[in-house]
C-alpha cells in the first residue's frame, strides 16, 4: 500500500468494493428467493414481499440507511440486554452490508422475477415434464436461463450498488468518499481528491463493465446475435 | 439395459395379453367454467401406439397433458405402469397431485415430446439428452454422454452435439427433442402434436424418426393431426369430439369404414 493519502484513498476504495460485493451477493440471494416467492408462492409470501419491496423501494436509501444502521443496532441490542447477553458492537463492514444488501434485495427481485417471466414457459414445462424437483429445475433450469434476461438489470444495480457504498461515509463507515473528504479536509487540497476519488469510481466502472460483458455474452452462449436480426 | 439397446430390440405388435402402461378412466378437465374433458378413458399397452386424433378444441392435447399431470385433472383415475396417480384437492379445490415425489418419479419416465421442442436454449443438444439421465435418474456423466451420442447419431444430428438449439431448424430441434426423451428409457413416449409448429418440408424427418420408433415397438401415445401417419404406424386410434371419445379402434376400420358422421365430416375437412 503506498504511503500517505493516497494510501488512505485506496484503503477506502477497497473498502467499498467489499461493501459492493457482499451487498450485491445478499442481494442476488433476496432477489432470487423474492422473485421465486412473488411468482410461485403462496398468497402471504406474495404479499410480505410485496410489502417489502414497495417499502425498500418507496424510501430514499439515506433514510434507510440511516434508519437500519442506528434503529437496527439499537434494536439488536436491546434484544442482547434483554436477554441478558452483552451489548455487541456491530462492525460497519457487516452493517454496510446487511443494509444496502437488503436494498438490493428488493431491487433484484424485481428484475429476476421480470428476467424469470420472459424465459419461454415451455422450457419450464420441459423440466416439469421430465420430473424434476422445485429446486434442481431453480438450479439447473430457470436460473441459468433466466440469467440473459436479468444481467443488464443487475449490472445496473452492481454499479449503482459500487457507489451507494458512500451514502455509508453518513454513518461513519470509512469507504472511498469518507477517506477522500478526510484526505481533502487535512491538505486543503480538495480538487486533487476529489477529482482522484472520481478517477477511482470510474476506473472501477469501467472494470466492472468489461466483466460484465464477458458474463452476459457467456450468458448468451444459446442465442443467437441480435445484429444478425435487424 | 440402455435406451438404444432397448429401442433396438423389437417387441413386436402389441398382444392383448401385454401390460397396460397407461390407463385413464373416466377423466373429466376443467378450465374454470370451461369443461375440456367430458369423461374420457384411455388405455396404452406395451408395444401399443396410440393415436389421438380431433379437431382444434376438442381436448385432445389435454387429455396427454393430463396423463403427466401437466395438467391437472379435475377428476378421475390416471394409472402409470399400474401405479395410480394420488390426487388430493388443494386449498382452492383444484385436485393436484397428493405426493410430489410420485409424481416427479412417474414424470421421470414418461418421454414427453412438445409441439414447441421446448429444448433447454442455455444447453447445447448433448447437454439437454443428458441433463435428466444425469441429474434426475442419476446415471453416471460418461454413461450419459456415451449413450447420447448413440441417440443423436440415431436421430442424425452426431455432428450437431454441440451445437445450442437456437442455431438448428425446427425439424433439428424435434429430433434432439425425441432423442431427449429417449435417453430417460421411457416407458411411454408422450407425442403432443409433434410436427404442427414445423415448416412442411421439415414434417418427413420429424415423422420418419417417430415411425422407426413406432415399428420397434416402442409404446407411445400421440396427439397427432398427420392423419396418414397415424394411419401408418398407430394400433389404435382414438377420436375425441368435445371431450368425449365420439369413437375408436383400429386405424382400418376408423379411417376406411368410420361410424360416426362427425368423424366422417372431420376425415373429409382435413382431407
Amino acid at each position: 500500500m503506498p504511503p500517505g493519502w493516497g494510501g488512505t484513498l485506496l484503503v477506502g476504495l477497497l473498502h467499498s468494493i467489499e461493501i459492493a460485493i457482499g451487498a450485491t451477493c445478499l442481494g442476488l440471494l433476496i432477489g432470487t428467493g423474492g422473485a421465486w416467492g412473488k411468482l410461485y408462492g403462496g398468497p402471504v409470501t406474495r404479499d410480505l414481499l410485496a410489502v417489502y419491496t414497495t417499502v425498500v423501494r418507496a424510501v430514499p436509501e439515506l433514510v434507510l440507511i440511516l434508519l437500519l444502521y442506528y434503529a437496527g443496532t439499537d434494536l439488536i441490542n436491546q434484544v442482547l440486554t434483554a436477554m441478558g447477553y452483552q451489548r455487541v458492537d456491530i462492525s460497519g463492514l457487516a452493517a454496510g452490508i446487511f443494509v444496502l444488501g437488503v436494498v438490493q434485495g428488493a431491487y433484484s427481485t424485481e428484475v429476476i422475477r421480470g428476467a424469470i417471466l420472459a424465459i419461454p414457459q415451455g422450457q419450464i414445462e420441459a423440466a416439469r415434464a421430465y420430473g424434476m424437483p422445485p429446486s434442481l429445475m431453480l438450479r439447473r433450469i430457470t436460473l441459468p436461463a433466466m440469467l440473459p434476461f436479468a444481467i443488464p438489470g443487475l449490472a445496473n444495480l452492481w454499479l449503482i450498488a459500487t457507489k451507494d457504498t458512500a451514502l455509508l461515509a453518513v454513518v461513519g463507515f470509512f469507504e472511498l468518499t469518507l477517506a477522500t473528504r478526510q484526505a481533502a479536509g487535512v491538505t486543503k487540497a480538495y480538487l486533487v481528491f476529489y477529482l482522484a476519488a472520481g478517477a477511482l469510481y470510474l476506473a472501477l466502472t469501467l472494470f466492472s463493465s468489461v466483466i460484465i460483458g464477458r458474463v452476459e455474452a457467456w450468458s448468451r452462449r444459446g442465442m443467437p446475435s441480435v445484429k444478425e436480426a435487424r | 439395459m440402455s435406451a438404444v439397446e432397448a429401442a433396438a430390440v423389437p417387441a413386436g405388435q402389441a398382444q392383448s395379453g401385454a401390460a397396460e402402461a397407461i390407463h385413464v378412466e373416466n377423466l373429466h378437465k376443467k378450465f374454470g367454467q370451461l369443461h375440456v374433458l367430458k369423461g374420457v378413458s384411455l388405455s396404452a399397452r406395451d408395444g401399443e401406439v396410440i393415436a389421438i386424433i380431433g379437431g382444434s378444441g376438442s381436448g385432445k392435447s389435454t387429455l396427454l397433458r393430463c396423463i403427466n399431470c401437466l395438467e391437472n385433472p379435475t377428476s378421475g383415475i390416471i394409472r402409470v405402469n399400474g401405479e395410480e396417480i394420488k390426487l388430493k384437492a388443494d386449498s382452492h379445490g383444484h385436485t393436484v397431485p397428493a405426493d410430489r415425489k410420485q409424481i416427479e418419479r412417474i414424470r421421470s419416465r414418461l418421454g414427453m415430446v412438445f409441439q414447441n421442442f421446448n429444448l433447454w436454449s442455455h444447453m447445447t443438444l448433448i447437454e439437454n439428452v443428458i441433463e435428466v439421465p444425469v441429474h434426475v435418474l442419476g446415471l453416471k456423466r460418461d454413461e450419459a454422454i456415451a449413450q447420447a451420442e448413440k441417440l443423436l447419431a440415431r436421430v442424425g444430428l452426431a455432428e450437431k452435439r454441440d451445437v445450442y438449439p437456437a442455431f438448428l431448424s425446427g425439424g433439428q430441434q424435434q429430433r434432439a427433442a425425441i432423442a431427449r426423451a429417449l435417453a430417460i428409457n421411457p416407458r411411454v413416449m408422450l407425442f403432443d402434436e409433434p410436427t404442427s409448429a414445423l415448416d412442411p418440408e421439415l414434417v418427413g424427418e420429424v415423422l420418419k424418426v417417430i415411425g422407426d420408433l413406432a415399428r420397434e415397438g416402442r409404446t407411445m401415445v400421440l396427439v397427432t393431426h398427420e392423419m396418414k401417419f397415424a394411419r401408418e404406424v398407430a394400433t389404435h386410434v382414438v377420436y375425441l369430439y368435445n371431450g368425449l371419445v365420439e369413437e375408436e379402434g383400429p386405424p382400418e376400420q376408423l379411417f376406411g369404414a368410420p361410424k360416426s358422421e362427425r368423424l366422417k365430416q372431420f376425415l373429409r375437412n382435413v382431407g
